[in-house]
């Protein structure tokens, strides 16, 4: 049996010399983790406004964060939809030639598991799907997890999300394949089977995040049709 | 002693088949089942656990004349715990993509017996030599499971390996269709089973 001096001395240092290690892989390896989240927002930013238009292709690290630097403009808003410097909200504009080709902004909130973040893109006429990506989520692999593919992500492009009256209706994932004779078909995607509850879960905060961000829209419909 | 005396090899291929920790001793079920999903990342698992066994159970194995009794397994764990964390540093700043799929499985490294197993076990009571070729045995005989349970489940459950489609488009035009359970624990569990059974088969292992 040892002392129990011995004993403290013994854990006091081995926890030191291991603490020392760990916090030296952290802090050394810091920077390029960072750099990773940052690139990994961008890239899905990107991707949300179409660029590249092809989704095939994989951007290099370098190239997304040049064609952010070129083609995006980060835009705080507040929460009556007009433009401030100290808005909590934020638009990231696609803009080509001068003209803005698109508007991307965060959205997230509770799937199944866990809580799911992504990018919604608004084309310029305010209420069409420009394009959505998920970039960050602990749903189900092959089940809710497949919400961050593309053969269920496109089936957002080109959906609605307000009716003739211009009235926010935000987009339903729905149980099955989307009916395209009825009405509302164009606010409807079609959901993933054995993933019922993520998919309710997205489009519960798809529509509270719409509304957030429908007074700045809201203007920009405005804006289209004088 | 040298590195492949008949002993070492002993201590080297044991856990691959027939002491293997999966299918034999059944540790590690838990992440087993959580990351097979996919071959790719079962294989960044599967290194993660080597890298972490073989220098646990080195570690451990040099310090074991000097860890007192009563606070062995808390030492053991600090030392587990420790290099988990640089494990998922290492993942988390080169294979972000990956590290973002396996999430908190990598972290959970520590709780995996078969770390604690082979600490009490084996590294407390050999030098580091065989120490190494054990933690080196068994992350090996838990990775050879964790990839042909992959390969089964993304084969057939997805279609495709290490993330190409491996099922023609074709098939799936005929009325192929991807097998859905397998994506699901059940799933794994269900192959798992059959893994054993062929193991035990071939070893001709009996529970007592």
């Amino acid at each position: 049996m040892r002392s129990n001096a011995y004993t403290l001395t013994f854990t006091t240092l081995v926890t030191v010399i291991l603490g020392l290690l760990v916090s030296v892989a952290a802090t050394s390896l810091k920077d390029r983790q960072q750099l990773n989240v940052e690139i990994d927002m961008k890239r899905n930013i990107l991707q949300s406004l179409h660029i590249p238009e092809d989704h095939s292709i994989k951007l290099s690290e370098e190239e997304i964060l040049k064609s952010f630097k070129s083609m995006i403009k980060e835009v705080h808003i507040n929460a009556s939809g007009e433009e401030d410097p100290n808005g909590e909200l934020t638009i990231y504009e696609k803009i080509m030639d001068g003209r803005i080709e698109g508007y991307a902004f965060p959205i997230s909130g509770k799937g199944l598991w866990s809580t799911i973040y992504g990018y919604l893109a608004m084309k310029p006429d305010g209420k069409t799907v420009l394009g959505i990506t998920f970039y960050k989520h602990g749903e189900t692999p092959g089940l809710g997890g497949e919400i961050e593919k593309e053969w269920f992500t496109s089936n957002f492009i080109g959906k609605q999300i307000v009716d003739e009256n211009d009235q926010l209706t935000s987009i339903q994932i729905i149980k099955g394949k989307v009916d395209p004779t009825r009405k509302d078909a164009i606010h409807q995607v079609d959901g993933i089977s054995g993933a019922t509850m993520t998919g309710r879960g997205v489009t519960a905060f798809l529509a509270q995040d719409l509304k957030t961000y429908d007074p700045f829209f809201r203007k920009i419909r405005k804006g289209q049709q004088p | 002693m040298s590195i492949m005396s008949r002993k070492s090899q002993q201590v080297l291929v044991d856990p691959l088949v027939s002491n293997n920790p999966i299918a034999a001793q059944i540790l590690g079920i838990c992440s087993a089942l959580a990351v097979t999903v996919k071959m790719q990342t079962s294989i960044v698992m599967a290194l993660a656990v080597i890298f972490v066994l073989t220098l646990s159970n080195t570690i451990i194995s040099m310090l074991r004349n000097w860890i007192p009794g009563k606070v062995r397994i808390i030492v053991q764990l600090t030392i587990i715990a420790s290099l988990v964390i640089i494990a998922d540093q290492i993942l988390r700043a080169y294979l972000y993509d990956i590290s973002k799929q396996l999430s908190v499985f990598v972290g959970l490294i520590i709780t995996n017996c078969i770390l604690m197993g082979r600490a009490e076990a084996f590294a407390m009571q050999n030098p580091p030599g065989p120490s190494f070729l054990d933690g080196l045995g068994n992350g090996l005989g838990y990775g050879l499971i964790l990839v042909i349970v992959s390969v089964f489940r993304e084969l057939f459950g997805s279609g495709s390996l290490m993330g190409f489609q491996i099922i023609p488009d074709s098939f799936y035009a005929a009325g192929y269709q991807n097998m859905g359970l397998l994506v699901l624990s059940p799933g794994a569990f269900i192959i798992m089973g059959l893994i054993i059974w062929v193991q035990r088969s071939v070893t001709k292992v009996e529970e007592a």
